[in-house]
């Protein structure tokens, strides 16, 4: 172990006390979103507190991932509000300024489906290149956080390879890598091991729950219901642009209150 | 092959080889490389969402395809002058032959930048980096990989245009062996020679793309 990697792993702001929970973290009211004549969120409403993880459940063209990408600015919603942390409230309402997205870019990481490294930059690179070129933190101490994150998922020595050469197992750790080198205080996750192969992907969802049980705030769009049950203190089921049911991961998953959460979780459970 | 032959292609050699250097050489470097300051801006502007942008970027990359480079050269070199702007023969060529590899660059170019994945956009933008970082540190160099091998097409029929500039009195390679040719009466051997040279150039231009694409694939899988 080496000094200071320590907090390289915390998660900032630390964790909240054991039984109590955090403050909330993440607070999204009313968001809508249209592509043309297509109304892909209606209205979705998420909390998450501090220390939490939101597991958010759908069938696909329900529009999760597209709320999940509205919180890091990838897409814009036309109505709605963000709030992340206690500083931070986007209203979308009345149109979104540069500086508000650039704010909840700079509160948020996400790790996506595809992985999306700079194929043109080592692992190492990719791992840099927001905390230098964006936050402009001095190179020397970030590159030793990096390596010490890299070291920790076990890619220290492939520091230097380009993503072509790693595994999708490997790459989505990089991806996960990068989105915690930039120190967020919320971890977007979406559907990070939908294109693994099914034998790479308990390795992936091992290192998630990790980070989970070290006190990261995470919202993770997933079709893993397992994971789910395991990993998340909430699961929100969305469906038709809304939030149809949210709660405890038990309740939902097992006893769901409402009909179509209910046809859902058992057409995942049992495909034929 | 006769002795005077012979020697007719070692008297020529020299000053044709001196065409290609001061003349045919220069002119192709010089106009590749602020055609392709031109098509990266004109790239850039047609892939905006803004018509203003977009507009006459598209209008000049259809003019410039559409007319013929010759008439382009003769417009700039023997008609400006009518309106008041004479530019003497090196300028005229390179003003012609920039604007010419920048529109067909810029077609190079916009289709590279938009070969590069979408997700590239959105990894960058979600490390935090603006659109114009986004683009300098992610997208274009991705897309300059893509772009080396139509680009080096755009190049090697520059290098063979210019001969065109022989016909607004610049002195390269073609030139010499129009002038030699006059004077001796030997038209096929030295037209032979000069397409010769040509050719030479070209292959070595060719090794050097090779060059450039092994060294932009190290990050691709083979």
């Amino acid at each position: 172990m080496s000094p200071g990697d320590h907090d390289v792993l915390e998660p900032p702001g630390g964790h909240p006390a054991p039984g109590e929970p955090g403050e909330p973290v993440l607070v999204v009211d009313g968001l809508g979103k249209r592509f043309g004549d297509h109304e892909v969120l209606r209205s979705v409403d998420l909390r998450v507190r501090r220390g939490q993880v939101l597991a958010v459940i759908g069938p696909s063209g329900s529009g999760k991932t597209t709320a999940l990408r509205c919180l890091n600015g990838l897409e814009i919603p036309d109505t709605g509000r963000v709030a992340v942390g206690s500083e931070l409230v986007v209203d979308f309402s009345g149109g979104a300024s540069r500086a508000e997205i650039a704010a909840l870019r700079d509160r948020s990481a996400m790790v996506f489906q595809h992985y999306n490294l700079f194929p043109h930059k080592t692992v190492l690179e990719n791992v840099l290149e927001g905390p230098v070129v964006v936050q402009r933190r001095p190179r020397a101490e970030v590159t030793v956080e990096a390596v010490e994150l890299l070291r920790r998922v076990g890619l220290a020595d492939r520091k230097d390879a380009y993503p072509f050469e790693l595994s999708g197992g490997q790459q989505q750790r990089v991806g996960i890598v990068r989105a915690l080198a930039l120190r967020p205080t919320l971890l977007l996750f979406d559907e990070p091991t939908s294109s693994l192969d099914p034998e790479l992907v308990g390795d992936v969802l091992g290192l998630i729950k990790e980070l989970a049980d070290e006190g990261w705030t995470m919202v993770i769009v997933t079709h893993e219901l397992q994971f789910a049950r395991e990993v998340a203190h909430e699961v929100a089921f969305i469906d038709g642009g809304t939030v149809v049911e949210h709660g405890h991961p038990d309740q939902v998953l097992r006893d769901p209150r409402e009909e179509r959460t209910r046809q859902f979780v058992q057409r995942l459970l049992h495909p034929f | 092959m006769s002795p005077e032959t012979l020697e007719l292609l070692t008297s020529s050699f020299w000053p044709m080889a001196r065409g290609a250097i001061t003349g045919t050489i220069p002119l192709a470097l010089v106009s590749f490389s602020l055609g392709l300051v031109i098509a990266l801006v004109v790239a850039l502007m047609r892939l905006s969402k803004r018509r203003w942008l977009s507009r006459p970027a598209r209008a000049y990359v259809s003019v410039v395809r559409g007319t013929p480079l010759l008439v382009q050269l003769f417009v700039i070199f023997y008609g400006l002058p009518s309106i008041g702007v004479v530019i003497d023969p090196w300028p005229s060529a390179v003003v012609a032959f920039s604007v010419n590899v920048g529109g067909y660059a810029a077609e190079v170019i916009r289709a590279a930048i938009l070969s590069v994945p979408k997700g590239q956009w959105e990894a960058a933008h979600m490390v935090g980096m603006s659109h114009a970082v986004a683009l300098r540190r992610i997208v274009l160099p991705q897309a300059a990989r893509v772009s080396v091998p139509p680009l080096s097409n755009t190049f090697i029929s520059l290098v063979k245009d210019t001969s065109l500039a022989s016909l607004i009195l610049v002195t390269e390679l073609f030139r010499e062996a129009q002038q030699i040719a006059a004077f001796s009466g030997q038209f096929m051997v030295l037209y032979l020679e000069a397409a010769a040279l040509y050719w030479v150039i070209c292959l070595v231009l060719s090794a050097g793309q090779s060059r450039l694409e092994q060294r932009l694939d190290r990050y691709v899988a083979r």
